[in-house]
Order: C-alpha cells, then sequence, then structure tokens
C-alpha cells in the first residue's frame, strides 16, 4: 500500500489507517472539508514518514465538486492501491423523523456522497486495473432499528452498492472492501457512554489495512460484530417489532 | 461523567469538552459565559485533583506531530501528543525524550503543566528546560507564543503551571539522540539510609538514578534501598515498545493491601537482590515505565483509591530530614508499597515547578482511617525543613501549605492576573489551594 486515496482523511479512523501507513512510507492524497485541520494531520503524516502528502478539500454536500477533487488526488499518486472512503456524519435520528429536509441532507453526507465519490473512483481504478477500494459503513446497515435508521439505511444503501460495484470489477481486478464498524470511540460518538463493546479507532485502522492486504470483503470490526449482527438480523420481525433497538 | 485521577480520589462529576482542532478549542474557550470555568486534562495522570473541574477540555484529540527538525532533534508538536506516541515514532529512528516521568501515558502538555522530572533530574533538569517554545491561548491576550526571551513571564509560569495560566495548543521540545532501545542498567544494595545518599553522591555522573526505599523497616536498617543506575546503551536495536500486556480488570479488595502484605512485598524486593551490585541489558520499555505493562494498576488499591505524597528536602535537610519523615512513617505503620528515593540536581526558574537541589521521596497510601492526619504531621516536617509537596500528585494540602512549600506564588498568580487565566482556568485543586 504505496500510495492511498483518503476520503474524509480528518476522521478518526481514516486518520488512524493513515498514520498506520505514514510509518511504512506510504505517499497519500487526503481529501477533507475542513482546511485547517487537514493541514494539521497532513503535517503529522510527514514527521511520521509519509513519502508525500498532498491535500484536497472536498464538502460531501458540494457533489459538482467531486469528480475534479477525486482526479486531483489520483493524479498526485499516480498509481493508487488503496482508495478508503470514511466521511460521514452521525444524524440525529429524532431531528430526521421530524423533519424531512434534515433526513435528505443526512441521506446525501451518508449515502448519497458516497455513492457519487464511489462512481468517481471506480472509473479511475477501473481503468487502472488493479489496487483496492475500501469504504466504511456500519452495522447499522444491517438491519432497520428505531434508535438510528436513517443512518443503517444510508449506510445500507453504501453496502448494497458496495456488492454491485465488487461484482462489476472482478473483471478488471480491483477488490472491493465493505467496513462494518461497530462502536468507535471518536469525536462524532464524543457524547455516548461507553462500555465493553466500545473499540478504539486504531484497533479499526489496523483491521481495515489486515482485510485489504488479505483481499477480503465484508469485514466487521472489532470482528465480535459479525456474530451479535447475525444474531440482530436473525430476530423474526415480529418479536423485532417489540425490540428497542 | 465521572472523573477522577490517577489515585482515583476524589470523583467528581465533570463535563467533558473534546476538541478537534485548535480552531475548535479556541471557539470553546470564546464561548465560556462568565460563570464557567474550566481546566485542560491530557491522559489523566497527575493523581489527585489537578486535571479535575466541572468543565474539562481534554486534549486527546489534539495530537499531532507537526514539525522535526532531524538536526537539531527539535520537535513541535500538539500538547495533547503522549510520550508514548513519541516513543513508537522517534525510538526507531534514534531519538528519545530528553526527560521522561515513571510512565509513557502523559501527554506533552501535562509534562510541561507538571513540569515533570525524571531519573536523570540531576543531570538534565525537569521537561520544561528542554521545552524552546510553547503556544498558549489566553483569555485576555490571544494566542501568546513564549519561549525564554519572549513573554519569559508566561513561559515559566505555565512550565509547571498545572494548566493554569492557559491552554497550551503546542510546543517544541528537544529530542536526545540514542544509538539503541536498551539500557544498561546498574543496582545497587544500600543497607541503610545513609548508604543509599552516599551512592547517590558517588554516582552523580550517572545518567539515570532512582532507589527503591523500605518505609516499613526501623532501626539501623532503616532506609535500606536498592538503587537503579542506568545508561543507554550504545548499540542494539532501536525498536519501540509494543502494546500493554496484561491489566487490572476491576477493582481489587482494599484489603488486599494490607501492613502486613506490604511488609512481605517489601523485604522479599529487598532481599530479592542478592549481590551488592548487578549489571542488566534491558529495553526502555521495563526499565522507565515498570508499571505501565499492567493496564489500570491503580485499581490495586481498591474502590476507594490512595493518594500519593511526593516531597522534597533541600540539600542542607538531608539525612536529618529524611530520617525524620521516615521515622514518622515507619512508625505510622502505613508505609507504601513503592517507595521512591532519588536525588534532585539544581531547580529552575518556573515559579510552581517541584524540584529544588536536595532529596525527593514518594510514596503511595490507600486511603483509610488516620491517613489524612498523618499527612498534616508529614507536611508540618517538609516544611521545618525547607521543603516542598508536588503539586501533580497532591489531593489534600492546604492553601497555607502550598504558599510555604512555594514562596514564588504570587508571582504566579499575577501571571495569571495579567493573562485573564484566573477567569478562566481553575481546577479543583486550584480553588482548594487559592491560587
Amino acid at each position: 500500500m504505496d500510495n492511498v486515496l483518503i476520503v474524509g482523511a480528518t476522521s478518526a479512523m481514516a486518520a488512524a489507517v493513515a498514520r498506520r501507513l505514514a510509518a511504512t512510507g506510504a505517499s497519500l492524497a487526503l481529501l477533507a472539508r475542513n482546511a485547517d485541520k487537514l493541514d494539521t494531520l497532513a503535517a503529522d503524516l510527514e514527521v511520521r514518514g509519509a513519502a508525500r502528502v498532498s491535500r484536497h478539500t472536498f464538502d460531501a454536500l458540494a457533489p459538482d465538486e467531486h469528480a475534479a477533487a477525486i482526479e486531483a488526488a489520483f493524479d498526485a499518486l499516480g498509481q493508487v492501491d488503496l482508495a478508503l472512503v470514511c466521511h460521514g456524519s452521525l444524524p440525529d435520528q429524532q431531528a430526521c423523523q421530524d423533519d424531512a429536509g434534515t433526513a435528505l441532507r443526512e441521506l446525501a453526507i451518508n449515502g448519497g456522497s458516497a455513492v457519487g465519490v464511489l462512481t468517481h473512483i471506480a472509473s479511475r481504478m477501473e481503468r487502472q486495473g488493479s489496487g483496492t477500494i475500501a469504504a466504511i459503513t456500519s452495522v447499522a446497515g444491517d438491519r432497520g432499528r428505531q434508535s438510528n435508521y436513517l443512518y443503517g439505511a444510508a449506510k445500507g444503501m453504501v453496502s448494497r452498492f458496495l456488492q454491485g460495484l465488487r461484482n462489476r470489477l472482478y473483471a478488471s481486478g480491483v477488490n472491493v472492501i465493505d467496513i462494518k464498524p461497530g462502536f468507535v470511540d471518536t469525536p462524532m460518538t464524543a457524547d455516548f457512554d461507553k462500555g465493553p463493546l466500545w473499540a478504539a479507532p486504531d484497533k479499526v485502522a489496523a483491521d481495515i489495512i489486515r482485510a485489504v492486504e488479505k483481499g477480503r470483503h465484508t469485514v466487521y470490526t472489532p470482528w465480535f460484530w459479525r456474530y451479535i449482527m447475525l444474531v440482530i438480523r436473525a430476530i423474526p420481525d415480529p418479536v423485532f417489532r417489540r425490540l428497542k433497538l | 461523567m465521572k472523573l477522577s485521577g490517577w489515585g482515583r480520589h476524589p470523583v467528581v462529576d465533570a463535563g467533558q469538552a473534546c476538541p478537534t482542532g485548535e480552531s475548535d478549542a479556541l471557539a470553546l474557550l470564546a464561548s465560556l459565559r462568565d460563570d464557567q470555568s474550566l481546566i485542560p486534562r491530557g491522559l489523566g495522570r497527575s493523581y489527585g485533583d489537578s486535571s479535575l473541574a466541572p468543565l474539562v477540555l481534554d486534549t486527546g484529540n489534539m495530537d499531532h506531530l507537526l514539525a522535526f527538525d532531524t538536526d537539531s532533534g527539535l520537535l513541535r508538536c500538539e500538547a495533547g501528543v503522549s510520550l508514548a506516541t513519541l516513543l513508537q515514532v522517534f525510538v526507531p529512528r534514534g531519538w528519545f525524550p530528553a526527560v521522561t516521568p515513571g510512565t509513557k501515558f502523559v501527554t506533552v502538555g501535562g509534562a510541561i503543566a507538571s513540569d515533570v522530572h525524571g531519573k536523570n533530574h540531576h543531570v538534565d533538569g525537569s521537561f520544561s528546560d528542554h521545552v524552546t517554545e510553547m503556544r498558549v491561548a489566553t483569555p485576555e491576550h490571544g494566542v501568546v507564543t513564549c519561549s525564554r526571551s519572549e513573554h519569559p513571564e508566561l513561559f515559566h509560569a505555565t512550565a509547571g503551571g498545572m494548566g493554569l495560566t492557559g491552554l497550551i495548543l503546542d510546543a517544541t521540545i528537544r529530542l536526545k539522540r540514542i544509538q539503541s532501545a536498551a539500557v544498561i542498567e546498574t543496582t545497587l544494595k544500600a543497607a541503610n539510609l545513609q548508604e543509599a545518599l552516599d551512592l547517590f553522591e558517588a554516582h552523580r555522573s550517572a545518567t539515570y538514578s532512582v532507589a527503591w526505599i523500605d518505609c516499613l523497616t526501623a532501626g539501623t536498617a532503616m532506609g535500606r534501598s536498592i538503587i537503579s543506575l542506568g545508561e543507554h546503551a550504545d548499540q542494539g536495536a532501536l525498536v519501540a515498545h509494543g502494546s500493554q500486556k496484561i491489566a487490572v480488570p476491576v477493582d481489587l479488595p482494599g484489603a488486599l493491601l494490607n501492613p502486613l502484605s506490604i511488609r512481605a512485598f517489601n523485604t522479599l524486593y529487598y532481599q530479592r537482590v542478592r549481590r551488592k551490585t548487578s549489571t542488566a541489558r534491558r529495553h526502555y520499555d521495563p526499565c522507565f515505565y515498570p508499571l505501565d505493562g499492567i493496564a489500570n494498576w491503580n485499581r490495586m488499591y481498591g474502590r476507594r483509591g490512595f493518594v500519593q505524597y511526593q516531597l522534597a528536602l533541600p540539600q542542607d535537610a538531608g539525612v536529618a530530614g529524611l530520617r525524620e519523615v521516615l521515622t514518622r512513617i515507619v512508625q505510622s505503620g502505613r508505609g507504601s508499597f513503592l517507595a521512591v528515593l532519588k536525588a534532585f540536581g539544581d531547580g529552575n526558574a518556573n515559579p510552581l515547578s517541584f524540584p529544588i537541589r536536595g532529596y525527593t521521596l514518594a510514596l503511595d497510601f490507600k486511603l483509610g482511617a488516620g491517613v489524612l492526619e498523618l499527612l498534616d504531621e508529614l507536611d508540618a516536617i517538609v516544611i521545618d525543613h525547607g521543603g516542598r509537596l508536588y503539586l501533580t500528585k497532591d489531593a489534600r494540602m492546604s492553601a497555607a501549605t502550598f504558599r510555604r512549600c512555594y514562596p514564588a506564588w504570587e508571582a504566579f498568580a499575577e501571571v495569571r492576573r495579567r493573562y485573564g487565566a484566573d477567569r478562566v482556568f481553575h481546577s479543583q485543586q486550584s480553588r482548594r489551594l487559592e491560587i
């Protein structure tokens, strides 16, 4: 993984991946919304040993600018071994229920913009004929639950999109990975009470890198979420309806 | 949420803000109401209440390395960077922190605010002596860049200033060259206090020196010690430390540590070393950070937690002063599990920095009846001898004791006022000590 493109690079999980790769001397192209935070992260990665770091501002809600940003990032790297899509937000479910505008906006950030970005990335990778595309979705996408089904719907859409993309890009030698984290202790989840199921971003980062190296397709991280979600998915609907999940 | 220092006493209800960058942090400071105050907090390794307040600014997400000069070893980094990170990034390249405390789980900001010392204080001074510049967010004058020549009063007050002069945003610190991750450790046995102090004197030129001291044995063997001397090895692999291996998963019953078990431990620990002198080659991790290998070791003291007590006595108080302190501790029978003795070199110009030329003794006391009274008695002995107590370990000293320990407190308070920090930056400790 010498040349890596990261969308939403200043998010905690993305930054943890970038730091691990910087230590191995990788070249990185970073896309993120906040230019100051992007500069700080780029400096950090250079000190940690990244060969080259290019910065590209990116706003999930400005889809007209996505193609140019992705093109610039690909051009900065030349060859791309891994394109990692990490941007997102954690919507307030109640606000999304009360206001359709909010719901559509969150759907655009967590679902639509990911699909758009992945479409741009996919055509470049297809032409290149090698490499890995990985996107961070969520265990929330595995089944709609009343506590966060808007987020779940957006992430579930991206998961299904990745499934099809994997199928399409198989012939061109590009692997597509769906990364499904459970609870991760990041600034996005700062307000939650943390329990034993919570993982550190660096743990997730290690899992992501291993998944790329091993050519995996769908990865639950930490690993035990695969089994938790197996149970959640298996609960019959008449029972599930009554649960407060 | 419930928050405490490393000693797990006291515990307070605190709101926590986790800014993800400098602009977030500055916006947070600007948004405080007149009746709101806060204290910055790094990894929460100070023992008492110095990182506790109704609102705590967690610097954990401000953890970026900003620039490194491979010729001079000068590193600029954000305040939330931990020493563990520094070691991981820089040991493989042959660099090491110029000063490190007994745990690597402290942030650079915390190390400056406590002006921490290490086993090399007698030759290299304390942490801030290797800081060349800081950027501090102050309520009155905004973000101020300070150094020994630029706003020196803010620089000196911030170093050792317990986070009370403003928010340290980033700092430039000097790393030192190493050839190997290994340390050559020499272990010496001292049969009593005088012998221990003589050994420190005889080994003034050793880079690292520290002693474990038995605080339970009276009579001619009082103060028997095991002294460790260390030098970075000349050659060997430059491999950083790995991850933590074991953890204390739950609060152990407090009764596990009682006078009997502590006495048994102390005797075993002393007798374990058979020879008068021995030498070993060890990785820096077990050598500098023996307790870091056990996550949450502070749970060993049970649910009620513990207090650390660290005192410094000036050189001329020497053996007489230490003997008086030890005698009182031995009498109490509450001697601590791991007591540490070290000879300090010269202190620095920071009004609240702890080290002064002389000796320092650090002890843990499990909380229980009579402990706080014992510590009050020890306070009186320390003050009588012109000594002082370490604010980073403190959870209970009085405002009067603080003022006698730190005669420069007024100069510190003046800097606080000048930068408007007395309006915004307060910890439970600063309220108690009326700083």
